[in-house]
């Protein structure tokens, strides 16, 4: 384990820099923090998390496929991808860290996304403890510990001191850059401050939130479940709760006319919304409800179903606190899973 | 004025169930951190009882509600509106949004709303219940013990800047109406005007570009009832699910704000919701304020059947040019 002094943060984060653009969280304008590019004077939010989630850096809102340039009767295909420089996004919690993994388990399988395979590849993840869980955190419900979140490099925060350990191959390299501004260290003030985390974590408003009611088996419980129609009797349908969510994974495909031909990109969808995968015969969910069920079914029953019961939510509570109704997976799972 | 409480509403909504007035309830219901309450439909005593909340945080506007509950053929529904809501309520109306028949409107006094992210930024993150206390609100933290807060230091935007305490549509009402205020809800935007036209669209550019087409704004606007909005509908042309550049991450905007222009009612709740603070409240009042600067003061909603200035033409309107000219022209 490596120690820096907080002192020194900036001439880290610098030195970082030099190797590869860094991410990091910053209060904008809004007050709120979003990952933003490290440059001299920009100082990390001390807000536990981003109000977008990490997944943007490998699954970006828009992304651009592929050109069709058309001449004539002639289509040529021009392949626009290109193999994208090393990133590091710094100050990752926890659940942000599991969600990679669960988008991994998309868009890594066979057929393999390539255009998600080159950002992954080319990203490097340097977590952060999370110090002051939010009463909104319940990534325990689902395995997570805030107090050792996973990445390449995991850190931990003290009052005047950054605690960094690689994890991986790519963290050894990072972290051995960093060599001159750091010093070699025990774990003990690491561990003290897992502790401490542990013991607030034990303490959440949802620490007791169970998810055993649910899983991959649960289809038939569940499908028809009176109360879906209670719960989503107020929902917007606004995809809000889809865009804020480290998980959500589904887009669209759409071609964009231009004057020389077609360029084709893909979008975030979100199954809140009435068109969401809408077919020549026409909609396969035409009502609210059944849209809703969708998004709750599938974190918690469809993807445990075909991924060796992985759960697809990470509790990191951004619906609960950006929902305009304020309706999210905890209501959903206290309502229909009987706990509270 | 009398404080309205969840009792007074709790007793007028079994009184309305029992004596079949209404046979179901547009109301709040507990959430996990007080705060988080979710507009719920009611049916029966025994359910209000258990979970029927009435609070600060009480602030989300039902009026678009109707729409949809007054197409189900069954009964009267009973909704709480609150001041601002009624106007809402009168333009959908004019509008022929929902049957007036079908609704049974009882209007309860503000003394305005609790904005969460306003507590927050006072007592911080990690909130596990709030309550109130006279004019404070005591606030439970997960880090900092139990702090007591003003409620004025908490009020949302739109309640600080309160347009009127006037119900405007009422079938009975609770406590008394107020009056039209004469708020400082303009202030924002005249600072807007002042600016240089590069300024002001440095400013939109900023806080637009975090847009994220998340469409909560849309939904949850009461001037938003199109069956099928343009921009989402495939066969529009013009459908955008995201952003694609600076251009689209505008078009969006501007052309909702003009939509409702002269049909919004400044009821705030497009700021209320949008996930990524964006002041979207500044772009209708600037529309509301050169309607009342180039036509006649007028206040959308205000009542049924009234004619909104841009649909509504006079001989001696100002000339397009002329509007342009002066909308741009304050500086
Ligand atoms: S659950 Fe909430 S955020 Fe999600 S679509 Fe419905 S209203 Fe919007
Ligand atoms: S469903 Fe909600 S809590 Fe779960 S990962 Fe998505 S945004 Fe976070
Ligand atoms: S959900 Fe867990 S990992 Fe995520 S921010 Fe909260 S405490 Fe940290
Ligand atoms: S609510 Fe905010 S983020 Fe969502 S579409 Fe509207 S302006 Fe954009
Ligand atoms: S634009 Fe905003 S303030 Fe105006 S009516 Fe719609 S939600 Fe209300």
């Amino acid at each position: 384990m490596r120690k820096c002094s907080l002192t020194n943060l900036d001439a880290l984060l610098r030195t970082m820099a030099d190797t590869a653009t860094v991410y990091l969280p910053v209060d904008g304008s809004d007050g709120r923090a979003h990952f933003t590019k490290w440059e001299d004077g920009v100082k990390m939010s001390e807000a536990l998390n981003t109000v977008r989630s990490a997944k943007d850096f490998f699954f970006p809102q828009t992304e651009n496929l592929v050109d069709f340039k058309v001449e004539g009767k002639t289509i040529e295909v021009i392949d626009t991808r290109e193999e994208c420089e090393d990133f590091v996004i710094f100050g990752v919690r926890a659940c942000d860290v599991r969600s990679f993994e669960i988008l991994d388990r998309v868009f890594l399988a066979d057929p393999v996304d390539t255009y998600y395979k080159n950002r992954r590849e080319h990203g490097i993840i340097v977590s952060m403890a999370c110090n002051k869980p939010s009463e909104t955190c319940f990534c325990r419900t689902f395995g997570i510990d805030a107090a050792a979140p996973g990445g390449d490099i995991v850190c931990y925060k003290t009052e005047d001191a950054l605690y960094l350990d690689a994890l991986t191959e790519k963290g050894q390299a990072l972290l051995a850059k960093l060599d001159a501004l750091t010093e070699e260290c025990d774990t003990a003030a690491a561990d003290a401050q897992k502790d401490l985390i542990r013991d607030r974590l034990d303490k959440l408003p949802l620490n007791n939130l169970s998810a055993d009611a649910f899983g991959g088996d649960k289809l038939d419980t569940f499908f028809n479940a009176p109360e879906w129609k209670e719960l989503s009797a107020t929902c917007l349908g606004c995809g809000t709760c889809t865009f804020v969510c480290p998980t959500c994974q589904c887009y669209d495909i759409k071609d964009f006319k231009t004057n020389k031909g077609v360029q084709r990109f893909r979008c975030w969808d979100s199954c809140m919304y009435s068109d969401f995968t809408k077919m020549a015969h026409g909609n396969n969910r035409n009502s609210q409800l059944e849209r809703f069920r969708q998004r709750f079914m599938h974190k918690l029953v469809y993807f445990p179903a075909n991924n060796e019961g992985i759960f697809g939510c990470v509790g990191c509570g951004r619906c609960l606190s950006r929902c305009p109704i304020s309706m999210n997976i905890v209501k959903v799972m206290k309502k229909l899973g009987g706990n509270a | 004025m009398q404080k309205v409480t969840r009792e007074i509403l709790l007793a007028k909504a079994a009184e309305l169930l029992s004596s079949g007035t209404v046979n179901r309830v547009l109301g709040w219901k507990a959430g996990e951190f007080t705060y988080d309450v979710t507009p719920a439909l009611f049916t029966t005593a025994a359910e209000l009882e258990k979970d029927f909340v009435y609070g600060p945080f009480s602030g989300a506007n039902f009026s678009k509600y109707l729409v949809k509950e007054t197409r189900r053929d069954e009964g009267k529904v009973l909704v709480f509106l609150k001041p601002c809501d009624t106007y809402s309520f009168n333009q959908l109306l004019t509008e022929h949004r929902f049957d007036r028949e079908r609704v049974y409107a009882v209007g309860i006094p503000c003394d305005g709303m609790a904005d969460i992210q306003r507590i927050k930024a006072q007592a911080g993150d990690g909130i596990c219940g709030v309550d109130c206390d006279g004019d404070n609100l005591i606030v439970h933290t997960l880090y900092d013990g139990d702090k007591t807060l003003a409620m004025a230091d908490c009020l949302a935007e739109r309640c600080v800047n309160c347009k009127s305490k006037k119900h405007v549509a009422y079938d009975e009402l609770i406590g008394e109406t107020g009056e039209v205020i004469d708020s400082h809800r303009f202030d924002e935007v005249e600072k807007l005007e002042k600016m240089t036209e590069d300024e002001r669209f440095a400013f939109w550019q900023n806080e637009l570009s975090r847009c994220i087409r998340c469409n909560a704004c849309r939904d949850v606007c009461p001037a938003c009832t199109c069956e099928k909005c343009v921009f989402g509908n495939p066969e529009s042309g013009v459908e955008n699910k995201a952003i694609a550049d600076s251009f689209e991450e505008k078009m969006f905007h501007v052309i909702r704000a003009f939509h409702v222009a002269g049909r919004c009612t400044d009821c705030g709740e497009c700021s209320r919701v949008c996930p990524q603070n964006i002041p979207l409240h500044l772009l209708n009042r600037k529309f509301i304020r050169d309607i009342d600067n180039f036509y006649d003061e007028y206040q959308a909603g205000a009542e049924v059947g009234q004619r909104a200035p841009l649909v509504n033409y006079k001989l001696e309107d100002l000339e397009p040019s002329e509007a342009v000219e002066r909308s741009c022209d304050h500086a």
